[in-house]
């Protein structure tokens, strides 16, 4: 037995570990078992967790497969490392076209959860550019599965409770290399955040921001960006910090928060463009190891949802407001807007609308009844919240929030599940 | 410079693997070997994607038939060879050795026996052409006898000693001999143990590459392995044999 906890450290959970090395004998492994793929464990809450049960581990399963590099195709195992297929893909023109803000997540990973990137509203999730997957079942089945197949459909953003996803083809995104132009500009209210999203949808593939989360009115620094061509080198290879031990208590809480806040915002608030690597534009905690470790030993959630267009300024006020009179929340907060896409999985979460990301240090009761209080507000808003993130969710809030459930349901693996299914779908 | 010729034999195990992937990044002509075709492919197509400028060829042989071994050696040795790389192996549990004859005599086969022989035919080669580096992959374990894994720890021990002879054999000469000893690394091989502590491949695999390259007869990886089998292999007998390890 190992003990494994999730991003977001909630709780440490003993699990047996199996490892997957050979994607040719996954089938033979894992037929007539109970388990549940894992990763690279960077989701936060309890969707990567099966306490007490198996996890089978895909992180050896990190061979290419093919690279087509005229069309842009690359075929990977299931455990390659975003991280690890830019750096092999960039040098030679061509990009991940979704990428979340870590890039220490799998394939595998970024397929089960549909993650999304900055980049919404022109280019969707990560699952609009799976061209094909092999999935692999309990029942020692092995399926090729394309667009278009509803097992297709299902295991896009389908927490892995489909089957185990061995490899995938990806189709990348032409780039004239590793710079992107960013553009910094400040917003003083929300008002002022939604004009500049709907302004620069047009014409810049990112957008994102950073909302400071104490202050009522959602002040915050909106970034947007496009790749450009550009003859700097490139940077010498970042050397990574750690934050070396768990603190006793979390660093971040309401003495830092406040002046911390104050002064990013005073710093960043004339606007500003600069050529960055897409690494420190997309990624930039990813330098930082074991930055979970800040919010101390008892560890932290994320709260993400995303709430309709005509609703979510409204909604998106009313959760700031709630947010800075209870005086919690942390510097990680982000506000951007989802463009008008139909998403391909039955259980994906981004849809058009805006989405607010805030980490909460575990602080027990307290956060949980703010989280009560914001569930509220999502609900009514007819928002919905990222399984991802998620570690508490209601199980009706899931239900509103995912009105193709019952679909998704039949195409489960019933060799499948984890604590988040468990929890949100009893079984 | 032309390219390097490096064979690897037990290729698709995960620390040469990794060696592979650093390796290919300066573009190499790989000889791959493995027991399974299938599985030495899934590592040739790897390193294809990796490193188009790399060339390779796979190949499938009984790790314990001797005329397989010379078969291989004789199709390697067509043009001079760099670097071999002896790395397959198994870690059998050491009860079932106790308890079943079989598993013993395998784990002694397969960890001892076979890559000895591969690299006294190998070795043969290389003194022929004077040059080259062969590096085996042996273990901690082979230091010294410990209940918990003596079997698998005598058969690399088996690899040291006679390693220890072929130094002894080429000294004076340019081909350079090399043992490896991994840590406890986190691979398939150990998954069944607790990671805690285990070092990561690609860092074992960054040692033993570099430490070829400098031709060192002994890289322990990680290096701290190197001070605590000194303590491990100073114990007197009556302290040692007080300890559950």
């Amino acid at each position: 037995m190992v003990a494994i906890s999730a991003w977001g450290r909630l709780g440490s959970f003993e699990h047996q570990l199996h490892p997957l090395p050979d994607r040719t004998r996954v089938a033979a492994a894992i037929k007539d078992h109970l388990g549940l793929a894992f990763g690279n464990g960077r989701s936060y809450g309890d969707v990567c967790l099966n306490p007490g049960g198996v996890l089978w581990d895909t992180r050896a399963m990190d061979r290419y497969i093919a690279f087509d590099e005229q069309e842009g195709r690359l075929r990977c195992e299931a455990g390659v490392l975003l991280k690890d297929l830019q750096r092999l893909c960039v040098p030679r023109g061509w990009m991940l076209p979704v990428v979340p803000g870590t890039q220490l997540i799998t394939v595998g990973g970024a397929i089960a959860n549909d993650i999304h990137g900055k980049n919404h509203h022109v280019r969707g999730c990560f699952g609009d550019h799976v061209a094909r997957l092999t999935l692999v079942r309990t029942d020692g089945s092995v399926q090729e599965c394309e667009p278009g197949d509803p097992l297709f459909e299902a295991t896009i953003g389908g927490l892995g409770l489909t089957g185990v996803i061995v490899d995938a083809e990806i189709r990348l995104q032409r780039v004239p290399g590793p710079w992107l132009m960013v553009e910094t500009l400040p917003y003083r209210d929300l008002t002022e955040f939604f004009d500049l999203a709907d302004s620069s949808e047009a014409d810049w593939e990112h957008t994102v921001s950073w909302v400071d989360c104490l202050h009522g009115a959602g002040r915050g620094i909106f970034m947007r960006a496009n790749p450009v061509e550009s003859q700097l080198s490139e940077p010498p290879a970042a050397r990574s910090l750690r934050v070396p031990v768990v603190p006793p208590v979390s660093l971040v809480n309401s003495l830092s928060l406040r002046p911390f806040n104050s002064a990013y915002y005073a710093l960043k608030k004339s606007r500003a463009s600069s050529v960055q690597h897409y690494e420190s534009f997309f990624h930039p905690l990813d330098s930082v190891l074991d930055w979970n470790r800040i919010y101390g030993p008892r560890g932290f959630y994320q709260y993400q949802c995303v709430l309709p267009r005509d609703t979510g300024r409204e909604g998106v006020k009313a959760m700031l407001t709630a947010i800075a009179q209870a005086g919690m929340g942390s510097f990680l907060a982000v506000l951007k807007t989802f463009g008008d896409r139909e998403p391909r999985g039955m259980l994906s979460f981004a849809q058009q609308g805006v989405t607010l990301a805030l980490d909460f240090p575990n602080g027990g009761e307290r956060t949980l009844k703010l989280f009560d209080a914001l569930d509220a507000l999502v609900m009514s808003a007819g928002g919905r919240l990222y399984p991802a993130k998620d570690a508490r969710m209601p199980r009706a809030l899931f239900e509103a929030g995912y009105p193709r459930l019952n679909e998704f349901l039949p195409y489960r693996d019933p060799g499948i599940s984890s604590a988040m299914s468990r929890r949100l779908m009893g079984s | 410079m032309s390219k390097k010729r490096i064979v690897i034999v037990g290729a698709s195990s995960a620390i040469a693997a990794h060696c592979a992937r650093l390796w290919a990044d300066e573009g190499a002509h790989f000889i791959l070997v493995g027991r399974e075709l299938s599985r030495v492919q899934q590592v040739a197509d790897d390193l294809r994607v990796r490193s188009p400028q790399s060339t390779i060829e796979e190949a499938q042989i009984d790790f314990n038939d001797t005329a397989d071994i010379k078969s291989l050696v004789a199709h390697a040795a067509q043009s001079t060879i760099d670097i071999v790389l002896i790395a397959h192996g198994n870690l059998p549990q050491q009860p079932e050795c106790e308890t079943n004859l079989d598993t013993a005599c395998d784990a002694l086969l397969v960890n001892g026996l076979s890559p000895v022989l591969f690299a006294e035919a190998f070795a043969a080669q290389l003194t022929k052409q004077g040059s080259g580096t062969l590096a085996v992959i042996g273990s901690v374990a082979g230091d010294r006898g410990r209940k918990s894994n003596y079997v698998y720890g005598a058969a690399k021990g088996m690899v040291e000693r006679y390693l220890q002879g072929l130094q002894h054999r080429v000294a004076g000469s340019a081909v350079k001999i090399v043992l490896i000893k991994p840590g406890p690394t986190a691979t398939p091989m150990t998954a069944h143990l607790p990671q805690r502590g285990l070092a990561s491949v690609e860092s074992v695999a960054r040692s033993i590459v570099n430490g070829i390259a400098a031709g060192r007869p002994v890289i322990y990886a990680p290096a701290k392995w190197w001070l605590i089998m000194i303590v491990i292999r100073h114990l007197p007998h009556f302290v040692f044999n007080k300890l559950d390890i």
